[in-house]
């Protein structure tokens, strides 16, 4: 397992789900398979429940589900571009851009600094445009790496 | 414009960020300067007293409680959700662009503000010692309106009473508006329910000075039972430092985040009280009550003694504590003879009076001739401590003895040893408990005894003086906190 956030297996630029609950469930097999993620399905739960607190869809085609759970073992992202959308709520419409951010319960906050540094990323441009464009997951894991350890 | 923000969310590990990104962001593009303090679960650099200083308003975006508001008290702040600091990041800028502007115009606390302003002498980044000695001096700052409103109350009972007021029958029991004595056991009472709150408030603000609001709780009811296990103000010290100490500590566990909104209103004052009420009720608590036992029975065996040394050992004695254990040992030895009527008795009431008169007196003197080495808080004290010292209310110098226990306690010890010794071979004595001045045509060889207490005072007012001198050189600003707090914005405020 890496202490990397991210890994190429956790970017999917044709996730094929078409609604909110497929899509989180396809990343977070990904996760699972990864073994950043111990009981799928208690995850899948936990990101549920915040999601019904308030939805986590942003402006400009943005969908951030995330939790903390005590099915998590690493701060981890799996990263997922939806061709046609898929709803998370916001105003705007529904999210190309989809991060599966996931949390242990009880992190230190040494590890926290990378969710954190990752979440300030979001809402900028530049980065959400590099995301759109790319058509390396690879190139994609290795330019998020590199954004949130900068 | 400057602003500073607070973002915190549920989970503390997305929209917080989010939220603080894109206020940073709008605030550049709007040629504004911004500092956000990210209440999430990566850990937060708080916001520098000089940024909150320095702010036009505050802006907390927040789903959850934040941590830490009252430091914005008295400033223009707006509220928002994360949700709006993220996707309508130029109208909530706006809304604190208006705040500003309204509590300029106003120059009042926007209503949204956290609520009345306490304000601490505390200055981050001092040494222990200054800090020590702040903590102190915002509590004694806070317990001077009580001694002086309680003691000034106390001694125009005695003015419209005279001593025999203390037997007058209580007000809720029978209260004849045309008696004079109905008035002054009245002012008596009221004074009195003034005076218990010394010691708590003493306490509950030494508690706050180290650990903010949520210390104020544990500080009182520690204070109120230092009261109640009869420890004085000095037990009030200790349980002031302890409260701040116990929510200083429990302050700095993480806790969930749901929890985390609690903390200061709930869960920390529950922990804390109850820390800090088992210590003063069982630690503190029983060996005073041994202590004061065997201090009463010493006493009743030097009964014989030199009357004179008697009267010196009760004086300091009852300079120590300033109604603690050890000055109601002394003081109810001397009350307990009065019942004999014999001369040496009414000796040692006297010597007792005087030393009680002189602490107050001696202070209010020092602080009078050298001002430059008293607080303003104490400068202000010293003008109710002339009449309180006057009326043998010896809590008139709580404020100074509680801000600077070291120097003030063991100097007035001596003169009031010193007062006690010159009282009682001077010959003076008195049958009344109580009354200072207004007792004095009851003494016997007033004018001598007027004397000593004349005498004590100066000789007393002179030591403290010399005492404060001690180790003061490099800590003269730390001896005017209240200058220092003025250049300094308090973290607090």
């Amino acid at each position: 397992m890496s202490d990397d956030l991210i890994t190429v297996d956790l970017v999917d630029l044709d996730l094929a789900a078409s609604n909110r609950r497929d899509a989180v469930r396809s990343l977070g097999e990904r996760l699972a398979k990864q073994g950043r993620v111990t009981d799928l399905e208690t995850f899948l739960a936990d990101v549920e429940a915040r999601e019904q607190q308030m939805a986590t869809g942003l402006d400009g085609g943005i969908g951030i589900p995330h939790c903390r759970s005590a099915a998590v073992t690493a701060p981890s992202l799996a990263f997922g571009r939806s061709a046609e959308g898929v709803d998370f709520g916001a105003p705007d419409g529904p999210a190309r851009l989809i991060f599966l951010i996931a949390a242990p319960e009880h992190g230190d906050t040494a590890h926290m600094t990378v969710l954190a540094a990752l979440a300030r990323r979001l809402v900028r441009r530049d980065f959400t445009d590099t995301l759109l464009t790319a058509d390396d997951p690879a190139a994609v894991a290795q330019y998020i790496h590199e954004e949130v350890a900068s | 414009m400057k602003f500073v923000a607070i973002t915190a969310c549920p989970t503390g590990i997305a929209h917080t960020y989010l939220a603080a990104e894109s206020l940073e962001q709008a605030a550049r593009a709007a040629g504004d300067e911004i500092t956000v303090e990210t209440q999430g679960s990566a850990g937060s650099t708080p916001l520098s007293a000089e940024d909150i200083a320095a702010a036009d308003a505050v802006i907390l975006a927040a789903d959850v409680g934040v941590q830490g508001r009252e430091r914005f008290a008295g400033k223009a702040v707006v509220e928002a959700t994360v949700k709006q600091a993220i996707n309508d990041t130029g109208a909530l800028l706006r809304r604190a662009r208006e705040a500003a502007a309204a509590h300029e115009r106003t120059g009042a606390p926007d209503p949204t503000a956290a609520g009345p302003d306490l304000s601490s002498k505390v200055t981050q980044g001092a040494g222990f010692g200054t800090q020590l000695r702040q903590w102190l001096m915002t509590g004694v700052s806070y317990v001077i309106p009580f001694v002086a409103a309680g003691g000034l109350l106390i001694a125009l009972s005695f003015a419209l009473g005279g001593y025999q007021v203390t037997d007058a029958p209580k007000a809720t029991e029978h209260f004849d508006p045309a008696s004079l004595m109905s008035w002054a056991a009245l002012s008596l009472q009221i004074g009195k329910a003034s005076f218990s709150f010394l010691v708590p408030v003493l306490a509950g603000f030494i508690g706050f000075a180290m650990a903010d609001r949520p210390a104020i709780a544990p500080g009182f009811v520690g204070g109120a039972a230092a009261v109640a296990v009869g420890a004085g103000f000095l037990g009030g010290l200790v349980a002031g430092l302890l409260a701040g100490a116990v929510v200083a500590a429990l302050r700095k566990i993480n806790v969930p985040r749901a929890v985390a909104g609690i903390m200061p209103v709930v869960v920390l004052p529950l922990l804390g009280s109850a820390v800090v009420g088992v210590l003063m009720f069982i630690v503190v608590g029983a060996p005073i009550a041994a202590a004061t036992n065997a201090l009463t029975a010493w006493l009743g065996g030097l009964s014989g003694a030199n009357a004179a040394l008697l009267g010196a050992l009760l004086g300091a004695m009852i300079a120590f504590d300033m109604g603690g254990p050890v000055n109601k040992v002394a003081y109810t030895f001397a009350v307990g003879g009065l019942t004999t009527g014999a001369t040496t008795s009414l000796e040692i009431m006297a010597a007792v009076m005087a030393a009680g008169m002189v602490p107050p007196l001696a202070l209010a003197l020092a602080a009078t001739v050298r001002r430059s080495l008293f607080t303003p808080a104490e400068r202000e004290n010293a003008r109710a401590a002339w009449l309180l010292g006057a009326s043998f209310i010896t809590e008139g110098a709580i404020p100074f003895a509680a801000g600077d226990p070291l120097r003030v306690i063991p100097s007035i010890m001596f003169g009031s040893a010193v007062t006690g010794a010159l009282s009682v071979l001077a010959g003076a004595t008195l049958r009344a408990p109580h009354g200072g001045v207004f007792v004095l045509p009851l003494t016997g060889h007033p004018l001598p005894y007027l004397i000593v207490i004349v005498v004590g005072t100066v000789v007393t007012a002179g030591v403290v003086l010399l005492a404060k001198q001690i180790g003061q050189g490099s800590r003269q600003r730390a001896a005017a906190p209240d200058a220092a707090t003025e250049a300094v914005p308090a973290t607090t405020r």
